[in-house]
């Protein structure tokens, strides 16, 4: 589950992200997550890219156009179903948006 | 093989199709072995039946060779095999619960397939395409013909959808009590979808694709039959059937749109209206209205009208105001303003409509201006209806719908002072 801001550039508010710690506790105890970090703000970002060999880097996040990601949680569900629930119930849904994507399998 | 055998084998496929492969998939949880074995079943009866006869109950033979060719892939695969005496006990099991000597031996898990195939996690297009090719047993070809799009693109979309189910754990069940009505509320919307895309196509040629139509009814009689409590399901396949019966009155020899007030109804289809009159009532005799079924309400007015000038207009208005309660959206504020223009006459609705300007919902809409045109033309207001009619003409999709407001737009500037 990855946890994206409203606006690019702009860091959530302590108010807005106070109830997170609340519904980490909550997914945690009810073993749904299993870990995640907040990430530094998107101005410590350096994008990694090679292309034709060549090591390309640049500063800030991959996709500085859109809401930038602001941290992720990895999930344990039984189905998409629960996933949905689990991340409707994270604060940052209601002013930004949360994606959820199962984790590569090959 | 004879005329009858083939009707009748025609027949059994399309109306077993969805329930073989909703149970394969229930057995097996691979989609794509499960539609396999669904067209294998099928390729054996058209062999078989003809030489041996049609079966008592076709459905359940289809159900029983998809299996069993289901069994042996699954054997030859080697990997499921120790799951394998696991399904064959469950599936035995659900048979000697049910106890019943007359019960089927295969639970109909067509519910279950129609809500995962509607899940709102999917791709609009790809629940529409989904439904048509698993519960209605379309074939890619005749989907892609149906939505104007290439075969391989069809198949792809197919595809991409189904790796989404399996990719994303999307489950394959009746969603539980808590999420229930709000998943129903999208199993409807992607049958109207369906139905309106054959109503009123949205693109091409010809207005109306009378299959989608007819497909989108036979899915929503279905859905009412697994769910015979929901009111909703009972109201769409009224208002679907009192829609469906204005068929061969909704265009003229030329193809071109005849506006509802100026159609034939002596050939309004009688039984479908019948039909869905009956629904309605069934379906307000819960006591529970919902969007559905108030549009079937509108729509029985027409119905039940013997001429156009005989409307309930007021009726028509008011439902559409208990519409807007349910639905706030532009195009249901849209036809409301219609019925009141009708009903108190067109001042009183262009003063609605003048509300909705600039509604980004209803941006490139051409039926705001094409609404708004008629109104300006029936208060003689000629040349900001031709200015209207301009626009409509600018943003309607098919033919006949630009023929009309062609033919509307020049009436509109002969009527116009000359400048």
């Amino acid at each position: 589950m990855l946890v994206c801001g409203a606006e690019p550039g702009r860091e959530p508010t302590d108010e807005e992200m106070a109830p997170a710690l609340a519904w980490t506790t909550e997914m945690t105890d009810r073993g749904v997550r299993e870990s995640g970090h907040r990430l530094g703000p998107a101005a410590s970002a350096t994008t990694v890219r090679v292309r034709d060999g060549q090591l390309l880097l640049s500063d800030g996040p991959f996709a500085e156009t859109y809401e930038q990601v602001l941290g992720y949680d990895l999930l344990e569900c039984a189905n998409l179903d629960e996933a949905i629930e689990v991340a409707s119930r994270h604060p940052a849904a209601r002013w930004g948006s949360v994606e959820v994507r199962p984790v590569w399998t090959a | 093989m004879d005329g009858l055998t083939s009707a009748a084998l025609s027949g059994a496929f399309r109306g077993e199709w969805g329930r073989v492969v909703a149970f394969l998939i229930r057995m097996t949880g691979d989609w794509d072995l499960a539609e396999e074995c669904a067209q294998h079943a099928v390729a054996r009866a058209v062999e078989r039946w003809p030489r041996d006869g049609v079966p008592a109950n076709p459905g359940a033979w289809l159900t029983t060779t998809a299996r069993n060719r289901a069994l042996n892939v699954l054997r030859h695969r080697g990997t499921e095999a120790a799951a394998l005496p696991d399904l064959a006990a469950r599936a035995a099991a659900r048979e000697a619960a049910a106890g019943d000597a007359d019960a089927d031996p295969f639970p109909d898990e067509r519910l279950r397939l129609i809500f995962t195939c509607c899940h709102p996690a999917l791709p609009l297009e790809g629940r529409v395409a989904l439904t048509l090719r698993t519960l209605a047993g379309l074939t890619t070809a005749e989907i892609a013909r149906a939505f104007l799009v290439s075969e391989t693109a069809m198949a792809q979309r197919l595809v991409r959808t189904k790796r989404k189910i399996r990719a994303a754990a999307i489950p394959y069940r009746v969603p539980p009590a808590h999420l229930l009505a709000e998943r129903t509320g999208g199993v409807l919307g992607v049958l109207y979808l369906l139905f309106t895309e054959g109503y009123a196509a949205t693109a091409g040629p010809v207005t109306l694709r009378p299959d989608l139509c007819a497909e989108a009814i036979h899915l929503a009689r279905m859905l009412t039959r697994l769910m015979p409590d929901e009111p909703e399901a009972l109201g769409l396949l009224a208002l679907l059937l009192l829609q469906h019966s204005r068929r061969a009155a909704r265009t003229d020899q030329a193809g071109d749109l005849v506006a509802l007030y100026d159609q034939d109804r002596t050939r309004w289809d009688r039984a479908d209206i019948a039909d869905g009159l009956t629904l309605l009532d069934t379906a307000l005799a819960h006591g529970s209205p919902g969007p559905y079924q108030t549009q079937a309400a509108i729509a029985a007015c027409h119905a039940l009208a013997p001429d156009a000038a005989a409307t309930d207009w007021a009726r028509i208005a008011a439902l559409y105001a208990r519409l807007i309660d349910l639905e706030p959206t532009p195009v249901v504020r849209l036809n409301h303003a219609v019925a009141v223009a009708m009903a108190e006459g067109p001042a009183a609705g262009l003063r609605l409509l003048d509300e909705l300007a600039g509604s980004p919902q209803l941006a490139g809409y051409h039926l705001f201006p094409a609404t708004r045109a008629d109104l300006l033309r029936r208060l003689d207001r000629h040349p900001e209806a031709a200015v209207a009619y301009r626009q409509a003409l600018a943003q309607a999709r098919t033919d006949p719908e630009r023929r009309y407001l062609a033919r509307r737009l020049t009436e509109s500037l002969e009527s116009s002072p000359r400048a």
